[in-house]
């Protein structure tokens, strides 16, 4: 064994780590563009719905030291071919609130801020449309939903087998609408030469915000530079490009100087996407051992007015267990709302607390313990797709995950444990993700010393790309990690996906791996040595790994809460949890347990707090600051175990890697519910489980 | 944020003296509340006189067996102070309970109870609120109001405001009988800090009796011979305002309350004191069922509001719990 | 409205001119463009922007710059000495108690200032015993960290890597 075969997989501390600590790394507005930098603030819509009848710039236009007041009367014209949110200040209509209406540069923050008082608007306000229901008349089917998949499938009968079911669990589960608030606010710092633009942004993939630019203002790649090394998180809303990077953009060509745009916490409520909320009606059919006879998983959700984005809630549903007849729909209101997005694990999130509820209910009604249940359902093949899995290892981390809780002789009963004024309960859910491979390009360079570059436009939000992926290269190199230097992070590299849907690594890795075995293939045909002046590879993979249509991809996991609830007050704490995931190969243990964790925790975020209240006359969210919109603080998270199977996958792609960075918040929320319910027996189907709901 | 003269002063008196002349001014102390209402254009003082170093940062003993809280005392120091920590816990924990560890160095006593109302209408300029613009309306009172009040709200007209005090500190303050120690342009005087926050009444944009100009120079606490402790109940386990929370101080002789003091935070527009409670409970039992029927008598006048119902049971559990507590009984 | 002023960051002494509207964090990162305090909600809200001052940890944001005078400003990178990372930089590395990394430098403030009001007696809202002496136990460090905020949900690492350093500084057994 040489050490240089093992890096894979051993828990290198990250490679970031030390500037990350002292605060030296530079995300967006950190980077130096050379020169002075001018400040852009946003008026925003008060109004959901109608149309700018005046707009009077004067007073903010005359304050000392504006540079330029930006408004639909006078912004740079955009391509025609933008669309949902993004042709920012081109008419007067008003689709939703907080829409940027106009925007003021001026030489500091101070200024551009108070100046943004100084800009008049009116509006002809038409009544806004906010309010989600599952009985609206004018919900639709989406002609598909995301990540491609389809709107509806149906197979066999399933009101059929409700009917005959020896035993059923009919319920409508609840999600709230929810914003991802990764802590690092929108930044977009832009500077013009010329005709050239450079964008120093925070998003999850420069190639994807390059694009928007570019047919924005109608330029070529090689005009359209976006710079994004460090990333303070994003979890789905920064994936896609929003207003902000096209106002920086405009702004800096309308004043000519540098302009940064960071957006405000408040403003991230309405410019960056939220998860939409759900309405889920779930039913299951079964036999009395518990097998299933039956699923449906109806999904009510919305979207906006201007940009459709359809949520892939009940996906999961068709992949986690079998059943003879099965159907799931999604249907979706038009609102005037602020256009929703991807956040983290977008339909597995709502859509397995709705179904992994449900099993919990129909374990109950069984008398069988919920981890046996799901044990007993578990599908052979894919039991939609009806091909095989390419490896699923679902049950074992149900066993396994049961095993390191201390689950074995768990009281069934609800509501019989108490410690002192506490209720205590143990819950479980199952979490699932598919895994995918994306269209990466990757460059590897050697020079006559050996040392090797690696250029690919991954992005690293907090991931563990930089470490994990120099890892990859190093290993796939033979090489040692210090001899590999990687550059990630910018739209000049070779083309990458986004860091989202978790096949970042899976991608990006998979191109490094086949790009240093054309480079280790073109040495060893020179003898083995670099030539004196270098050696430069052009590699990558062409997009989803060539076994997607003959296997079922997906990482499977388990989680295992014990919940409290104090008996006076409904507070909650979950003080300890048991997370055992399959994930394929797991390329850094270190910043591997992270992502695990991290996405649990947001699981358990979701569970007891996040939720974006609505004013149902406004239509504005009303607690759109971190005072007001609760996440989990470190006192709520208490011990948490995390492991994981070695699980071999030689069809997902190269390295057998499943992607890690969403399947910790699946099910998470479902597992910490079913805990609410056997410790207090009320089953809580609409998050978050506030104390208010205990008192209901 | 709108401009504005930032100005020292050589003492309180100069400083009152100084804000007399300017209408539009404010005193400025740790700024935690002050500073993020002038972001939001809340708040828009032309002048802020900065009396953070100017009050006392001294707890000093009061020859009665009380203590002197001086104005400036940051609320990290004042749950640190080891007399408070040892004869006033009712006091310590309510402040502990409050903000974070950054915010609680930062923040003074006065500017502690003089803190605004975390209502998203409130905070937001773009809404209608009476409390923030008089006679815009109550955003909150259809609106998004789970954690608004329970108790002394106005429902009605220009002065219709549901919002709650936020403060942690104040609820215990108002067990404990405290008094507050004013410097104004007429000079000096005492109020009981029950008298200092004020209801809606017909113009919530009055949070307390206070006058423009008054500058709070201390707190007095009179003696305190009776245990006590703070009990906050939110919505996640730190870093977050009270939904309801109960600062007790009890006295059991012989199984009977001998005395009692209780305020409740969370449910009203001032920290509220549970008079009606503590004369139910005075001279009975200390039992269960007499907490229980305290709280009931309380909370009697309870008004809720569409979302809010829930604060009427919590507030009577948490009563009730921090009562047995106190009185060493168990259920 | 322009006011001069000169912060002392780290151990040097920086004159600038600020608005009197300018917080320190705006100074330090606008006008300094010093990179360690960041900011996450500019309200007091996350903790992100955490810096000492004196010595105590408090929230940059909500601190007006000409507020400071002449008080000694410490970011997490002025926590390193002779270009020695502190022991709580090389805990949290150790630990991997950040994923993205934004919230780090204020956390790692916010945990020098939790060790130091350890060291001085100071209870906590979960401390069961005010006037007992006290001890860092993971309970104590979860509450007194939970003014810094992580979206990553780090949390259950940098509770080990401040135990870590509280331990290793006698605060903790
Ligand atoms: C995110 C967050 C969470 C919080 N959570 C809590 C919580 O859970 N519980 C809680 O109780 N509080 C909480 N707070 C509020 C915090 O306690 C207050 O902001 C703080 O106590 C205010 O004190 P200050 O000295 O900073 O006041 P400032 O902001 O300086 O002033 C507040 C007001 O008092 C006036 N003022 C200040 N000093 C004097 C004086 N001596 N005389 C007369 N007027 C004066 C000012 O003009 C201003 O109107 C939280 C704050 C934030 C930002
Ligand atoms: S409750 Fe009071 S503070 Fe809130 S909107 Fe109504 S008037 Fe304003
Ligand atoms: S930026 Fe200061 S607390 Fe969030
Ligand atoms: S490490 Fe990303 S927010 Fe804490």
């Amino acid at each position: 064994m040489t050490t240089i075969d093992r890096v894979l997989g051993a828990g290198i501390e990250r490679i970031d780590g030390p500037a990350k600590v002292r605060g030296s790394a530079p995300y967006a507005f950190e980077q130096d563009p050379g020169e002075p930098i001018t400040h852009l603030a946003l008026v925003q819509s008060t109004i959901n719905r109608g149309r700018i009848t005046r707009l009077d710039p004067s007073a903010a236009e005359a304050t000392p030291g504006v540079l330029a007041v930006l408004t639909p009367a006078n912004a740079p014209r955009l391509s025609g071919e933008l669309t949902a949110d993004l042709p920012v200040l081109q008419s007067l209509d008003v689709h939703y609130q907080g829409q940027v209406v106009a925007a003021v540069v001026a030489e500091t923050s101070e200024i551009a801020r108070a100046a943004v008082g100084g800009v008049r608007v009116e509006y002809a306000a038409e009544e806004p449309d906010v309010t989600l229901r599952a009985d609206r008349p004018d919900l639709y089917a989406p002609a598909q939903v995301m990540a491609g998949f389809a709107t509806d499938s149906v197979i066999g009968d399933v009101d059929g087998a409700l009917s005959t079911a020896a035993v059923t669990v009919d319920a409508t589960y609840e999600t709230p609408a929810q914003h991802n608030n990764p802590i690092e606010m929108h930044t977009s710092m832009a500077r013009w030469d010329g005709d050239s633009l450079t964008l120093w942004d925070a998003n999850q993939g420069p190639h994807t915000i390059q694009r928007d630019l570019m047919t924005a203002f109608g330029l070529t790649a090689g005009q359209v530079r976006v710079i994004s090394p460090y990333v303070g998180g994003g979890f789905g809303s920064k994936a896609f490009a929003h207003p902000h990077q096209i106002l920086a953009a405009m702004a800096a060509r309308v004043v000519g100087r540098t302009v940064v745009l960071e957006l405000t916490r408040q403003q991230m409520f309405s410019l960056v996407g939220h998860r939409t909320p759900t309405i889920q009606r779930v039913r299951l059919g079964a036999d009395s051992e518990g097998r299933l006879t039956a699923i449906s998983h109806e999904v009510v959700e919305h979207t906006a007015r201007i940009a459709e984005f359809a949520e892939q809630t009940a996906t999961a549903t068709r992949v986690m267990y079998a059943a003879p007849h099965r159907r799931t729909t999604h249907r979706l209101a038009r609102l005037d709302v602020p256009p929703p997005t991807i956040m983290r694990a977008p339909g597995e999130t709502p859509g397995m607390f709705a179904l992994e509820s449900a099993m919990d209910e129909l374990a109950h009604t069984l008398g069988i313990d919920p981890v046996e249940l799901r044990i007993r359902n578990e599908p052979p093949r894919d039991p939609e797709r009806d091909v095989p899995w390419s490896s699923r290892s679902l049950v074992e981390c149900l066993r396994t995950g049961a095993e390191r809780f201390g689950w074995a002789g768990r009281d069934l009963r609800p509501g019989v444990r108490t410690d002192g004024r506490w209720l205590v309960g143990t819950g479980v859910a199952a979490a699932t993700y598919p895994s995918r491979r994306r269209k990466a390009d990757c460059r590897i360079s050697v020079d006559g010393r050996g040392r090797y570059l690696v250029e690919i436009d991954g992005s690293d939000i907090g991931t563990g790309t930089w470490t994990a992926l120099t890892q990859i290269a190093a290993d796939a190199l033979h090489v040692g990690l210090g001899e590999v230097e990687l550059r990630i992070g910018d739209s000049r590299l070779p083309f990458a996906g986004g860091a989202g849907g978790s096949t970042g690594l899976a991608s990006w890795g998979s191109a490094v791996v086949l790009t240093a075995r054309q480079l280790r293939a073109r040495l060893e045909s020179l003898g083995g040595q670099p030539p004196p002046d270098g050696l430069t590879v052009d590699g990558g993979v062409p997009g989803p790994s060539p076994h997607a249509e003959q296997y079922s991809m997906h990482s499977f996991g388990a989680h295992f809460v014990e919940v409290r609830v104090d008996a006076d007050t409904g507070e909650v704490r979950v003080p300890r949890a048991t997370s055992v995931y399959a994930a394929g190969t797991i390329a850094n243990a270190t910043t591997a347990r992270s992502q695990f964790l991290g996405g649990f925790c947001m699981g358990l975020s979701m569970a007891l707090h996040e939720e974006s209240l609505q004013d149902e006359h406004f239509g504005h969210f009303v607690n759109h600051d971190l005072a007001g919109y609760h996440i989990a603080t470190n006192a709520d998270v208490g011990e948490i175990d995390i492991s994981w199977l070695d699980e071999e996958d030689p069809w997902v792609n190269e390295l057998g890697l499943k992607g890690i960075g969403e399947i910790g918040i699946v099910g998470a929320a479902a597992a910490v519910a079913n805990g609410y319910w056997h410790a207090t027996g009320r089953r809580i189907r609409d998050l978050p489980l506030t104390p208010d709901k205990f008192f209901r | 944020m709108k401009e504005f003269r930032y100005e020292r002063s050589p003492d309180p008196a100069a400083a009152v003296a100084l804000l007399a002349r300017e209408p539009g001014g404010a005193f400025l102390g740790g700024g935690t509340n002050l500073v993020d209402l002038m972001k939001l254009g809340v708040a828009t003082p032309d002048v802020l006189v900065d009396v953070r170093e100017l009050t006392s940062a001294e707890v000093s003993d009061l020859p009665d067996g009380g203590l002197r809280i001086g104005a400036g005392v940051p609320n990290a120091d004042l749950a640190a102070d080891r007399r408070v920590r040892e004869r006033y816990p009712v006091l310590a924990q309510a402040l502990l309970a409050g903000a974070s560890g950054q915010l609680r160095n930062r923040a003074t006593t006065g500017g502690n109870l003089l803190q605004r109302t975390r209502c998203g209408y409130f905070t937001d300029v773009t809404r209608p609120c009476n409390k923030r613009s008089p006679g815009s309306g109550c955003g909150a009172l259809h609106g998004v109001h789970r954690n608004h009040a329970i108790l002394g709200q106005t429902f009605e007209g220009p002065g219709a405001c549901v919002a709650t005090h936020p403060s942690d500190m104040a609820v215990a303050l108002v067990a404990l009988d405290a008094v507050v120690r004013v410097l104004g342009p007429d000079g000096e005087r005492s109020l009981p800090i029950g008298e200092l926050h004020r209801l809606p009444g017909n113009d919530p944009s009055r949070d307390t009796t206070l006058r423009h100009g008054e500058l709070i120079t201390a707190v007095d606490l009179p003696p305190l011979d009776l245990p006590s402790r703070y009990r906050k109940v939110r919505e996640r386990a730190s870093y977050a305002f009270a939904l309801v929370s109960v600062a007790a101080a009890l006295r059991v002789e012989d199984g009977v309350v001998a005395d009692v003091r209780l305020a409740l935070g969370g449910v009203a527009h001032t920290p509220w004191r549970a008079r009606a409670a503590e004369e139910t409970l005075l001279g009975r039992p200390a039992t269960e069922e007499a907490f229980a029927a305290a709280a009931g008598a309380e909370l009697a006048a309870a008004t809720p509001l569409r979302d809010n119902g829930f604060k009427v049971p919590l507030a009577r559990n948490v009563v009730v719990r921090t009562l047995l507590d106190l009185s060493g009984g168990t259920r | 409205m322009d006011t001069e002023i000169t912060l002392r960051v780290d151990g040097a002494a920086h004159p600038l001119t600020v608005d009197t509207r300018t917080t320190l964090l705006d100074a330090l990162r606008e006008r300094l463009r010093n990179t360690s305090p960041k900011k996450g909600c500019d309200h007091g809200q996350c903790g992100a922007c955490t810096v000492l001052l004196d010595g105590r940890r408090v929230n940059s944001c909500l601190v007006l710059a000409v507020t400071v005078g002449d008080a000694e400003v410490t970011t997490s990178n002025g926590l390193a000495t002779d270009g020695q990372p502190h022991p709580l930089h090389r805990s949290f590395v150790r630990r991997d108690a950040f994923q993205c990394g934004y919230c780090t430098p204020g956390q790692i403030c916010s945990a020098a200032g939790v060790l130091e009001e350890a060291r001085a007696g100071w209870p906590s809202a979960v401390t069961a015993d005010l006037t007992a002496a006290v001890e860092l136990t993971d309970t104590e460090i979860r509450e007194r960290m939970s003014g810094n905020l992580c979206r990553c949900a780090a949390y259950a690492h940098i509770v080990p890597a401040v135990a870590d350093v509280a331990a290793a500084e006698g605060v903790r057994r």
